[in-house]
């Protein structure tokens, strides 16, 4: 499983256009448009980007954006605390579905 | 022709020229107190070469001879050169603007603890190394212990006033700490002067932000992590037309520790000496010819031209 993911193929992305380019161009322009500076600073778009990244633990978006944080000025402390804000959101959606839980057993307890 | 020649070629923009020489840049020697991970030269303690006396005095008869306007003293660390102060005090005479490209350490070597006083005397302008403002990433590049020693040094500086009164600008200089290119060097400065300002009370007037060159110690290190390839790509992609027109080689003559010219500190490093249709030492120096002359261009030019620009 160490082979599934090739760093190399982060540079393959453009051939998931090659049987629908169509969409693929219509998620391109999406992509970079939404990484644009707007209310949102280059800087902070990135930062969240790196988040997401190990919220969906995606390989190619933490090299991705780890070097994105690293080119925006940020250092390791920046990258850091992201990870942990990622990581406290994700605790804490599992955390607190053990109220569907509760209800689940509440409906069939006496 | 080099790659970026042919780059130039397709944009059908001519060879890149100087148009004229504001400043005259000295490298004063190789010899340092510390030995930075990005460095392009290889300085450090162990480098001997010094920019001799007659050398020294040569590149001040070319200030007093031409309408130069500022002087660039860099090294190694400049202070190791022992005839540093006369330099600023005869461009200080003839009404030049002195610029010092200082590591802040130095300041703790022997002999160099008033320094800073002579600089705030002779208004020398200071240029500060420090790659980030946080001491994690900055130890890292330059060395364990040296970020508090430059936080300490800048708050001397700015109790003379540096960073404060008009005539006494400190600025400080970002490299980015391994294979990427420095961010908006706007941005960037509004996160350095909060940081700084919050954190430690330290104020600076401009932040430059600077690319680093793949050669010297940062180009071994590219070579050895196997990042030289995807540097490379990155900085070539990034090429950006706008900076030709700024370039510091268009406006700048350097001159070695052993007076050979150089079109910027870069070529030096590199042993890539002016255009062969110009003097090629400073005691040769011609004003007419070096002011117009063709820029000796090779791979490393991207990085210049990445961007923002880096110069």
């Amino acid at each position: 499983m160490g082979e599934y993911y090739k760093s190399g193929d982060l540079g393959r992305f453009a051939e998931m256009g090659r049987h629908n380019p169509e969409l693929f161009t219509k998620f391109m322009d999406w992509y970079s448009s939404s990484l644009k500076p707007g209310l949102l600073s280059k800087r902070e778009k990135v930062l969240i980007g790196l988040a997401v990244a190990h919220a969906i633990q995606c390989p190619y978006c933490i090299d991705a954006y780890t070097q994105e944080c690293l080119g925006e000025g940020m250092d390791l402390g920046h990258i850091t605390e992201a990870v942990h804000v990622a990581s406290a959101i994700r605790g804490g959606a599992s955390l607190i579905h053990g109220i569907q839980a509760y209800n689940a057993a509440e409906k069939i307890s006496l | 022709m080099t790659e970026f020649e042919e780059k130039l070629t397709a944009l059908h923009s001519g060879p890149l020229r100087a148009v004229g020489i504001e400043t005259l840049q000295l490298n004063l020697g190789y010899k340092c107190n510390m030995t930075c991970k990005h460095c392009h030269l290889d300085a450090g303690p162990s480098r001997t070469e010094l920019m001799d006396r007659t050398t020294v005095n040569e590149a001040l008869m070319v200030l007093s001879d031409y309408n130069i306007d500022t002087i660039d003293l860099t090294g190694g660390a400049p202070e190791f050169n022992t005839h540093l102060r006369d330099i600023i005090i005869e461009a200080r005479r003839m009404g030049r603007r002195i610029i010092v490209r200082s590591n802040l350490t130095i300041f703790y070597e022997q002999g160099m603890e008033e320094l800073p006083d002579f600089y705030s005397e002779n208004a020398v302008e200071i240029i500060a190394s420090l790659p980030h403002y946080a001491e994690t990433g900055a130890d890292r590049v330059r060395g364990k212990g040296t970020f508090s020693k430059s936080i300490a040094v800048l708050k001397r500086l700015n109790g003379l006033g540096y960073g404060i009164v008009p005539g006494k600008k400190l600025h400080l200089v970002y490299n980015p700490m391994g294979a990427f290119l420095p961010p908006s060097q706007a941005e960037l400065e509004t996160y350095y002067k909060k940081e700084l300002q919050t954190s430690f009370g330290i104020v600076f007037n401009c932040l430059y932000t600077f690319a680093n060159m793949p050669i010297g110690r940062f180009g071994e290190f590219l070579l050895r992590s196997n990042n030289i390839k995807p540097y490379m790509e990155k900085v070539k992609s990034a090429f950006n037309p706008d900076t030709l027109c700024n370039l510091m080689c268009s406006r700048l003559i350097n001159v070695g520790w052993d007076g050979a010219l150089y079109d910027c500190d870069f070529n030096q490093a590199l042993g890539l000496p002016v255009d062969q249709d110009c003097p090629r030492h400073i005691r040769d120096y011609d004003h007419a010819a070096l002011s117009g002359r063709r820029i000796v261009m090779g791979h490393h030019c991207f990085v210049c031209s990445a961007g923002q620009g880096s110069t």
